[in-house]
């Protein structure tokens, strides 16, 4: 019964989403306000019965109702609650679901602080968010449905991928949708203002919190997905250049040139134009990654729904929803150009850059991900593109931006003297340049021009971006302190900072070794020794496993013990390897069981990896830097 | 024509291409090698950059070709099945080292035991490219006219081994 009424809700809220989607937006192209105010309260009913339809799917999962398909596929009865309820969203169906519920509450939220906005704009907005719901909705019901019931009842489930039974999983996709979703709310007020034909200052002044938002969950999510990798996978790599990897990263890129460019849209009201493609192009990416993983176009290690069914019907979403915004753009955008001028150095030319090779960053990861389908489908034969090409062609526009980016923040609007800057930023830059020399040699006894260069720019960033907060901290008293949204950008580029550095020493320090092991036996990496104590049974709710003591020493003294484990889940078989890992500020420790060798005996996989929490910890701070600039007074009295 | 037009057909010739890509299932399409005189290539050893190996070493007899790399989690997951073959003397290994880097390729064999008769190293992808290879690991059988028998993409199993290759080998090497 319940998941009946799931479904059902389901289809009311599809309703709903129709009204929401249709009636304001007549409303508001005929100005009768009692159409536009349909908007509000559809999208709250809306978010009521998506939320009925998430709880009952939810129940279904904690009874282990294995007389609903999707359960009886995705869960068991020895699954641990937690991911019983994270198994919600473990596959296709059930993910679909979660997007829909966090597009409806984005919908609400855009409601309730909308308030001040001109009536239409915001009609418009929650309207064209309506529509994008009515999609989903149908998408799901038709092709998706979570609630089918099963003719013949099993007495146990599949089980939830053991991939997935894992506390970084349950949380990355919820946070990955977060930031996909809100990119929507960017593409709303980028299709309203188009429709509105009004695009100014106050309009990108609107736009930017929801973007940063949205941007700050896509940051964390991803990071989450990485460390995930990390430590999951068993193989000590924390990002794989695969398409769902790459599917949520080109959204990422889109969405960091937006904020970008917003900027200067709100600050001087130029890149109008720019500004709405990438707002555009930021949730078309995000769908189209949606779109990739689900259809199962690429194949790939997470693309777990492979339906051609589904994939057209994203296709077709998709194509409605990008064609639609793009003819709107070709007709709207040519009214908004705008010439106010700027000179050669100053902000504006910096943050065009920045876009610039923000945007070829984006086009990179795009053309890496999809040139084998390209060419697949001209059936010129088939090509791989790996971690590789990746790597080298990345470094094309990220080293210019790391260099760049410690000079732009400081530079003014329309023009900036090239003396002030230079005389604010020579001893960053030094002390920048004298480090990333004399780093690699003396704290790891190797030197080579990129891993100089990748560290000096790393701590040319978080110098730079600490100069104004010292300042703001140094300040004579009554001096004005810097602005919250001032702040944020230094935080959040001191990120950027950390995770160049991290990158940089990481992929050159990084050591890795395959070794065979036997209890007692012991080997030395880093001026590290691991030596395996022992191997032991362990055992989990679902699963086995074979469990080795790791110690740890450096020079004697015991540094840590950790416990790498080889699991195999009982119902679906399959072995699932848990790092050991020992972590620290400055480097980890990794290792990870590979396979049994012979008695006693097993390979064994070491690594040290200097630095590598830099990187995590780098997206967290930017992420946290978007948390402070929405903070910011300007938006909280938006209007 | 505006250039605000640009990006509404760039998105179309993305579509199109989709469309086409969605009716194929890459996992299935028979290799176009299938029945084919196997790519010839001659490429530097992974262990003597001087030393040229290639298809005229598995010239004549019954061969697996086999494309791996450091960077490929399924190469590493088969990699103890190829030492078991290899100690069988099943059929001799030849192994194509792909777009994979010179140092941890040899690190990888010194570690994991060395399966092949030679390693070529295709450090640019080109031979793998001929190869249609899409992915690694890839095996392929061939015969002793030098034509590729069988392909098999994912990482090699026993089960795969006693289902897919042991009656073509049987057959071909019955054939005398």
């Amino acid at each position: 019964m319940i998941p009946e009424i799931g479904h059902f809700a389901l289809i009311i809220a599809l309703a709903l989403a129709l009204c929401q989607g249709v009636l304001p937006l007549i409303g508001a192209h005929r100005g009768d306000a009692t159409l536009m105010s349909v908007a509000r309260t559809s999208a709250q009913g809306q978010f009521i019965f998506v939320v009925i339809s998430f709880a009952c799917l939810t129940w279904a999962f904690v009874q282990s109702d294995f007389s609903v398909e999707y359960v009886a596929n995705h869960s068991q009865l020895a699954l641990p609650t937690v991911y019983k309820i994270s198994a919600v969203w473990g596959a296709h169906e059930g993910s679909l679901l979660l997007w829909i519920l966090i597009m409806s509450a984005w919908t609400v939220a855009v409601g309730r602080y909308s308030k001040k906005l001109p009536p239409e704009f915001s009609a418009r907005v929650i309207g064209v968010l309506g529509l994008l719901s009515v999609g989903f909705l149908l998408f799901t019901l038709l092709t998706s449905n979570p609630f089918l019931r099963l003719a013949v009842i099993p007495p146990d489930g599949a089980d939830l991928n053991p991939l997935l039974q894992d506390p970084g999983l349950a949380i990355h996709p919820p946070l990955l949708y977060v930031g996909y979703v809100g990119f929507s709310v960017a593409f709303a007020f980028a299709i309203a203002a188009m429709l509105t034909g009004n695009l100014d200052q106050k309009w990108a002044k609107w736009t930017r919190p929801w973007t940063t938002v949205a941007w700050l969950f896509l940051t964390i999510g991803i990071a989450l997905g990485s460390w995930w990798a990390y430590y999951e996978l068993g193989w000590g790599g924390w990002w794989f250049w695969d398409p769902v990897e790459n599917a949520s990263f080109m959204p990422w890129l889109m969405g960091t040139a937006l904020i970008h460019s917003l900027a200067v849209t709100e600050k001087r009201g130029l890149f109008k134009s720019w500004t709405l493609l990438l707002a555009i192009s930021a949730f078309s990416l995000s769908l189209l990654g949606t779109f990739l993983v689900r259809s199962g176009i690429l194949v790939s290690v997470h693309a777990f729904a492979t339906d051609p069914a589904r994939g057209f019907f994203i296709l077709a979403f998709l194509g409605i929803v990008i064609i639609g915004a793009l003819v709107l753009y070709a007709i709207r955008a040519p009214e908004l150009d705008s010439n106010a001028g700027f000179k050669l150095v100053s902000r504006e030319t910096f943050l065009l850059l920045n876009n610039i090779f923000l945007v070829i960053a984006a086009a990179i990861v795009f053309y890496g991900t999809l040139m084998p389908l390209l060419y697949d489908v001209m059936g010129v034969g088939k090509i791989s593109i790996g971690p590789p090409w990746f790597e080298f062609a990345m470094l094309l526009p990220m080293l210019p931006l790391a260099l760049l980016l410690g000079v732009g923040m400081h530079a003014a609007w329309r023009a900036q003297p090239e003396g002030v800057l230079l005389r604010k930023l020579r001893i960053p830059a030094l002390i920048a340049v004298a480090i990333g020399i004399a780093l690699p040699g003396i704290a790891y006894g190797r030197t080579g021009i990129l891993v100089s260069v990748g560290v000096a720019a790393g701590i040319w960033i978080m110098l730079s971006s600490l100069l104004d907060p010292w300042r703001s901290w140094r300040r004579e008293a009554g001096a004005t302190a810097m602005p919250r949204s001032a702040l944020g950008m230094s935080v959040a580029h001191f990120g950027v900072g950390l995770f160049v550095l991290g990158i940089t020493i990481v992929s050159a320090f990084n050591i890795e070794t395959d070794q065979a092991m036997r209890t007692g036996g012991a080997v030395e990496v880093a001026g590290y020794s691991f030596e395996l104590r022992e191997l032991r049974d362990a055992e989990g709710p679902n699963y086995q496993a074979i469990e080795g003591r790791v110690e740890i020493r450096r020079d004697e003294a015991l540094v840590g013990e950790v416990l790498p484990q080889k699991r195999q889940y009982l119902v679906q078989q399959n072995w699932m390897t848990e790092a050991g890992i020992s972590a620290g500020w400055n480097r980890d420790l990794f290792i990870a069981l590979g396979d049994q060798l012979g008695n006693n005996t097993w390979s064994v996989r070491v690594q040290y990896k200097p630095l590598i929490r830099f990187i995590w910890l780098g997206a967290f701070i930017m992420a946290l830097g978007g948390l402070i600039a929405i903070s910011d007074r300007r938006y909280r009295s938006a209007a | 024509m505006s250039k605000f037009l640009l990006p509404l057909f760039a998105f179309l010739l993305l579509v199109g291409m989709f469309v086409i890509g969605l009716t194929k299932d890459p996992s299935r399409i028979p290799s176009p090698l299938l029945g084919n005189p196997a790519p010839e290539y001659a490429l530097p050893s992974l262990q003597d950059p001087d030393v040229l190996v290639g298809s005229a070493d598995f010239a004549g007899q019954v061969a697996l070709v086999n494309i791996w790399a450091t960077w490929c989690p399924g190469c590493r997951q088969e990699h103890g099945f190829l030492m078991e073959l290899a100690a069988e003397n099943a059929v001799p290994i030849f192994g194509l080292n792909w777009r994979d880097n010179r140092p941890d390729a040899l690190q990888w064999l010194r570690n994991l035991g060395n399966p092949y008769e030679t390693s070529a190293f295709d450090a640019d992808g080109r031979v793998g490219i001929d190869w249609g290879a899409y992915g690694a690991p890839e095996t392929f059988l061939v015969d002793k006219n030098g034509m590729v028998v069988h392909k098999h993409i994912a990482p090699l199993t026993r089960e795969i081994w006693e289902r897919d290759f042991v009656p073509l080998i049987e057959q071909l090497e019955g054939g005398e």
